[in-house]
């Protein structure tokens, strides 16, 4: 997975958890729960969906890391480069 | 004792498998439609059941319907439903303010058969996907099951602030949220109450399975013949979801409103058998029948009609009738119907769905019929056992509702036509 299949991925999962909300104008460098509502059952439901469809555990230390789409992909690109996007809708 | 504040039915929510609001229910009631179909669930494979057809996103965004459950998603409509038929919608805009009613004086009070199966069914079901790790078991497990759910999720889409929670009252729950709304009302608790009943029973196969094991879950090639109350032929239960919450308001505030009134609580009657976990007691029933005639301060042959509880079962459906013809044998003017035949057996929802369809009979003096009667069971003959074609009576002035379940609980509730 690129960079890029990362965000794609994480906006694939943001879309399922928060379906009232249009995802098309997300800023990289906002916090996420800034720019949409997120609420901290969101979060978790996030990090479910990315335990279950592609086998990441993200420590609860390590949350914080997620805040925005940018940080998703600098802590997410290294665990997600061998695995192939497949995007919860279709899962 | 001081005289309690006389309450009235003002605004009616529901949906069953044959209508999504009372008008298009009732003309099903008198068209003899029934709502059962063919219904596959898990482990369990083909069953008839009573599934609901509403718009889950009419009254709840998608992320809301996603976060709840089935039975939130019902008692959302339920009581949106309600509050728009009896003309006290909240202002969306202000949540501290209310047409007629503050949010901090109106309860919820939801009838349950059960609560809490269909979410750990499915976690189970996901977890073990998993190998049982239970890193995957949802954070949203608990909101999801604890048994205040439906009525909470109604405060949560109305910004209601007032007491809301569940009455589990196993089959006998549809009575019990509206008697206990009544009883708030009186005590001075609230103002407004929204109380009836809500089932998403047939999302657990739990249910469908115990039923099965137990010989008690019907069996037919047709899914509308399979709820057949006092039929020779009947043999077991159809398992539906659905829900009914009625707005429920004291008489002298509802006037004062100028509010349409389609009934008034006359009385009502909870007991227990107190002898067997699942098997009906006619004697139980038969208490119970007479303790809300006592209550209403009315005689058997008072009553106008009797909605049975009636499920299909060989048994149950015999225990029943013995119970209603040591009541009412002797009323010439009581007809008894049975509702479940259309929609299958909802449940919690039960008895405020089956009040529901009742109510507009103080309308149009037809008293719904109980379909699928093609040989009546003899041992079910009740007098006045109104069979697959709708009855005209003079005037209708009184329904007496029963709902009877498990652990032998019984309830009953008379409701009047509002006389001054």
């Amino acid at each position: 997975m690129t960079q890029d299949e990362v965000v794609i991925a994480i906006k694939d999962i943001i879309a399922q958890i928060a379906p009232d909300e249009d995802l098309s104008g997300l800023e990289m460098d906002l916090r996420l729960r800034e720019q949409i509502e997120l609420d901290s059952m969101d979060f978790l439901d996030i990090v479910m969906e990315l335990r279950k469809l592609y086998g990441v555990q993200v420590p609860e230390k390590d949350y914080m890391e997620l805040a925005t789409l940018s940080g998703c992909v600098k802590y997410l690109h290294p665990l997600l480069e061998k695995k192939s996007l497949h995007c919860a809708q279709r899962a | 004792m001081a005289e309690l504040a006389r309450v009235v039915i003002t605004g009616v929510g529901l949906t069953s498998p044959n209508g999504n609001d009372l008008p298009e229910f009732r003309r099903n009631l008198i068209a003899g439609v029934s709502g059962v179909e063919d219904y596959s669930i898990r482990h369990v494979g083909s069953t008839p059941a009573g599934v609901c057809h509403f718009d889950t996103l009419r009254y709840q965004g998608k992320k809301e319907a996603r976060r709840g459950t089935r039975a939130g998603a019902i008692s959302i409509w339920c009581a949106n439903q309600a509050l728009e038929d009896a003309g006290l919608a909240f202002d969306s805009s202000d949540v501290d303010s209310a047409a007629h009613y503050s949010r901090a004086r109106t309860g919820v009070f939801t009838g349950i058969t059960e609560h809490g199966n269909v979410e750990t069914e499915h976690q189970i079901h996901e977890v073990a996907q998993y190998g049982f790790d239970l890193s995957f078991w949802s954070h949203h497990h608990n909101p999801r099951t604890v048994a205040n759910n439906p009525a909470g999720e109604v405060t949560l889409n109305l910004g209601i602030r007032g007491p809301a929670y569940s009455l589990g009252g196993a089959c006998a729950a549809g009575n019990l949220g509206l008697i206990h709304g009544a009883q708030m009302l009186q005590l001075g608790l609230v103002d407004l109450a929204l109380g009836g009943g809500i089932s998403e029973s047939i999302h657990t196969f739990g249910i469908f399975a115990s039923f099965r094991a137990q010989g008690a879950l019907a069996r037919h090639t047709d899914p509308v013949k399979a709820s057949r109350p006092f039929d020779a032929a009947r043999n077991g239960i159809v398992v539906a979801e659905g829900g009914c919450l009625f707005a429920l308001e004291r008489l002298d505030d509802a006037l004062a409103r100028g509010a349409r009134i389609y009934g008034e609580v006359l009385g009502y009657h909870v007991n227990s058998d107190g002898t067997d976990f699942v098997l009906p007691d006619a004697t139980g029933q038969e208490n119970c029948m007479r303790g809300a005639l006592a209550h209403s301060k009315l005689a058997a042959e008072d009553i106008d009609v009797v909605n049975t509880h009636a499920t299909s079962t060989p048994s149950g459906d015999i225990i029943e009738a013995e119970a209603v013809r040591k009541v009412f044998d002797h009323a010439p003017e009581t007809f008894v119907n049975n509702t479940k035949s259309y929609i299958g057996h909802a449940m919690g929802a039960a008895g405020a769905l089956e009040l529901a369809g009742n109510l507009p009979t103080f309308e149009d003096n037809l008293v719904h019929p109980t379909i699928n009667v093609d040989e009546l069971d003899p041992a079910c003959a009740l007098r006045n056992l109104v069979i697959n074609e709708p009855v005209r009576i003079r005037r209708a002035k009184t329904i007496l509702n029963m709902s009877f379940g498990m652990l032998g609980i019984n309830s009953a509730v008379v409701v009047g036509r509002y006389t001054v």
